[in-house]
């Protein structure tokens, strides 16, 4: 957790294994991001209508309106201007220098290794899957799934969201449709019971994986936070290790409420990681700057639509380069 | 994490007290702050500057009042300027005709389908039938899901078995509509991107196939800057005629509204405040401004707090008070009422960067204070309980002993009574509450007082009376127009 310093360089991380990274990663992330970095970098450009142009306060209060653009806050957005500041301050600069700077600020603070799942020495991996209402949490399931299974892995999904109406339906419609199996109960049971039996019947018929599906809540709504906290407790029950992963379903349309979400939900079912979804939209999903410096979660994957297919690994360094793609 | 605005600004601006007037130069951070408060909010950053613009000329040139520090001016001047943005307020469904449609868009996820089921409930609660239609053929299982919903708010739902054309299924129920003598026809149409051209031009499509009456754009709360892109997109497509904003039953400050509100310029129609059927509120600007502002939601607070009161404890409470006869057998019972488990946390919830406070009242034996002050007004006698000037330094003692508690607890607790009977002279249970959430009123447990934790406001008497007038002259100002 550190101050933004867009010259330090950012310690030198292996390449991603190519097998790990769905078929056309870098296109599909390309082209989720496209229209996100179109805004950025027309608006950069904008600045730049000459040649090169002064750093003064008004270059500097553009900036900063961009990057606040991408609901980074204003404590990020307000460093990286800063910096800029120290650094450019008076000089005629050229698009690419200041580009390079906040790229690289920004590369620099998502960095991670590549850490998708840490799946369990022996027996079954179970991830649980948590997150507000509506954020994309049932979706990303099924994207998951299919992403592991395309990896030769064995899933079985637990409906856990025994709350929405017609939720359980439709996580059997994608379980369906990927030929993976399910265990459900009826809407209204208990989600600790589903997960312990989802559980169960991954030892029983030795799956890989279990997925565990629960029901949108708020971070504010105590007993439902702490309902989270109980379906981890009875997961662990059969797996001593188990959940092996806490995923928190993102909606990159949030704005700094993400914050209060990622606090939230790292506190009652302590989170491992982030998938940042419906960032196939204009929005930028720029709250996962100050949910990484704060908590220091990873975001792990990605959304870009409504299809299994419309999911990535994420990358930090590809991440930059996507946003400035076409700025270089 | 949200600080609120008002405390900022009373640090910024301190320098500034009695110092005559606002200036360009003196408001200068405490103006950065504002920016930087509604950033935070997610008011979109063009409708920030826009903001900003507009309330650094209203407050430019104002004296600083004698009886308002400049911070309460400036907030003042702020909260104001929100309200009348946030404005006109028109909570109507228009429901005119014989068959009035309705038709609901948003992104994915928003919050269209349940806000279909509210609408419904309410169209029954004024003695309508409402039609739900099936129309989001996009998202698995989204026609089950509003046959459910339907279900439980007794609303009929159109739906046509493997249907794929939405604009068809439309059609089709609006005629189902005239043919059944139902009077409201809602459509939930599938969530799309803003920038998906081709769900976009079937909305059009559906839009002039159908003509709704009304098109209402469903807007998640926690929505940051984005909204005023897709809201602006909404609104070239179909010409809103209405907002309803959800999921404001969490800590997210909302101020994404004002982005949509901004571009659109329809009015604010409802928020959604619970993933049950019941959980539709009509909006209120002056309610939203303090939201957006970080100075929580008192009054939704006082309106829930007035649902979960016992309302006839509280009216003889109420009675008692105004009769002069207000016993330590009342303060007893209003104590149980205040301070039962979970009651305070709920309402502690809903406020805005109240949430460790919260989390802190959870770790506080309520039930063991509680029984502490239960146990020593147990052991008064009956006349003592009605006249507590009876009691002597003898008869504390006395008290004491028989609760197990020393002197001074029981010192402590009259005097708390002493402080309440007076504070509470006219005031209902709710507003108790809002007071206790506003620390002019320690609370009865000491605990929170002792804990001390920053909670932001805390306001004396003297300034809320100055906040009511500004309050009160927005008001007049908004009735004016
Ligand atoms: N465009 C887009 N839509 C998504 C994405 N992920 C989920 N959705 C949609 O968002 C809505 C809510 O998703 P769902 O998985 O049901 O959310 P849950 O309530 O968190 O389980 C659905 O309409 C999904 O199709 C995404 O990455 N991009
Ligand atoms: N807490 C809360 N949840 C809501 C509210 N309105 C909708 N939801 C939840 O948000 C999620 C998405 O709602 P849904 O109606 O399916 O959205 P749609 O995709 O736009 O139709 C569901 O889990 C709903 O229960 C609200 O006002 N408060
Ligand atoms: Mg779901
Ligand atoms: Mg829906």
């Amino acid at each position: 957790m550190g101050l933004f310093n867009p010259f330090k360089k950012s310690e030198e991380q292996p390449a991603p294994p190519a097998e790990e990274q769905p078929s056309g990663f870098f296109s599909r992330l390309k082209q989720g991001l496209v229209k996100t970095s179109r805004v950025l970098n027309t608006d950069i450009r904008d600045l730049f209508k000459q040649e090169g142009r002064l750093v003064d306060d008004e270059f500097l209060t553009e900036l900063y309106a961009i990057l606040v653009r991408t609901d980074m806050g204003v404590g990020p957005a307000g460093k990286i201007r800063d910096q800029v500041k120290t650094d450019f301050r008076g000089r005629v600069v050229h698009l690419s220098e200041v580009l390079t700077t906040v790229k690289t600020e920004l590369v620099a603070l998502m960095q991670q290794p590549e850490t998708p799942i840490q799946f369990a020495e022996s027996g079954p991996t179970v991830v649980m899957v948590v997150g507000v209402n509506g954020s994309g949490k049932t979706t990303s399931i099924a994207k998951l799934a299919s992403y592991l299974k395309s990896q030769g892995k064995s899933v079985v999904l637990g409906a856990g969201d025994t709350f929405r109406a017609a939720a359980v339906e439709q996580l059997s419609i994608w379980a369906d449709r990927l030929g993976v199996d399910i265990v459900k109960a009826e809407q209204g049971s208990d989600p600790a019971s589903v997960a312990f039996k989802a559980v169960d019947f991954a030892l029983q018929n030795n799956k890989d994986v279990v997925i565990l599906d629960t029901a949108g809540r708020l971070q504010t709504q105590t007993n439902l936070m702490n309902e989270l906290d109980k379906i981890r407790r009875v997961a662990g029950k059969k797996i001593e290790a188990a959940p092996h992963e806490v995923l928190l379903v993102l909606d990159a349309t949030a704005g700094q409420n993400g914050i209060s979400q990622a606090k939230g939900f790292s506190e009652a079912a302590q989170c491992t990681g982030i998938i940042l979804t419906k960032l196939d939209g204009t929005a930028k999903g720029g709250v996962v700057v100050p949910i990484r410096q704060t908590f220091n979660l990873p975001v792990k994957y990605i959304g870009v639509g409504e299809t299994p297919e419309d999911f990535a690994l994420f990358n930090a360094e590809q991440f930059g380069d996507a946003l400035f793609a076409d700025a270089f | 994490m949200f600080a609120s605005l008002q405390d900022n600004l009373r640090t910024a601006l301190k320098s500034l007290r009695g110092k005559g007037k606002l200036t360009d130069a003196n408001m200068r951070d405490g103006l950065r702050m504002v920016e930087e408060a509604m950033i935070e909010a997610d008011v979109a950053y063009p409708v920030v500057q826009d903001f900003m613009a507009r309330v650094s000329e209203e407050a430019m040139g104002q004296k600083v009042l004698k009886s308002l520090n400049p911070d309460q001016q400036l907030v003042g001047v702020v909260h104001e300027q929100l309200i009348q943005l946030l404005g006109p307020v028109d909570p109507s469904l228009h429901l005119e005709k014989d068959v009035t449609v309705l038709m609901m868009c948003g992104l994915q996820g928003a919050g269209k389908t349940t806000t279909c089921g509210k609408l419904a409930r309410l169209i029954g609660t004024e003695g309508k039938k409402a039609l739900l239609v099936a129309a989001d053929l996009q998202r698995p299982a989204a026609v089950q899901q509003l046959h459910v919903v339907g279900e439980s708010v007794g609303a009929k739902v159109y739906s046509e078995e493997n249907a794929s054309d939405p604009i068809a299924v439309c059609q089709n129920a609006v005629k189902f509509a005239r043919e059944n003598g139902i009077n409201v026809v809602i459509l939930d149409t599938a969530g799309r991107l803003a920038i998906d051209e081709e769900l976009m031009e079937q909305l059009k499509t559906i839009d002039r196939k159908i003509g709704p009456d009304q098109c209402f754009l469903v807007v998640d709360g926690m929505t940051g800057q984005d909204a005023v892109n897709s809201a602006k997109a909404f609104n070239d497509a179909l010409e809103l005629d209405g907002v309803i904003m959800t999921k404001l039953d969490g800590d997210a400050r909302g101020g994404a509204l004002l982005s949509v509100k901004h571009v659109t310029g329809v009015p604010i129609k409802f928020i959604g405040i619970s993933e049950h059927m019941d959980g539709l509120e009509p909006f209120y600007a002056d309610r939203m401004a303090g939201r957006i502002l970080g100075m929580g939601d008192v009054l939704s607070m006082v309106e829930m707090a007035q649902r979960e009161f016992d309302q006839d404890e509280a009216m003889k409470a109420q009675k008692a008070l105004e009769a002069g006869s207000f016993t330590l057998d009342d303060f007893k019972r209003q104590l149980e009422q205040i301070m039962r488990p979970g009651l305070m946390k709920k309402m502690l919830g809903m406020m805005p960067g109240f949430g460790d406070m919260a989390n802190m009242l959870q770790n506080t034996d309520h039930e063991k204070d509680m029984r502490r002050l239960r146990g020593i007004i147990d052991s008064m006698t009956r006349e003592e309980r009605r006249t507590p000037k009876v009691i002597t330094p003898t008869r504390r003692q006395r008290i004491a002993a028989g609760s197990g508690t020393s002197p001074q607890e029981v010192n402590e607790l009259l005097k708390q009574f002493d402080a309440m009977s007076s504070m509470m002279k006219g005031a209902s249970p709710s507003e108790l509450i809002g007071k206790m959430q506003r620390g002019d009123l320690v609370d009865p447990t000491g605990k929170m007082k002792k804990n001390k934790v920053g909670t932001g406001k805390r306001l004396s008497t003297k300034e809320r009376l100055a906040q009511k007038k500004v309050r009160d002259k927005a008001l007049r100002k908004r009735k004016k127009r």
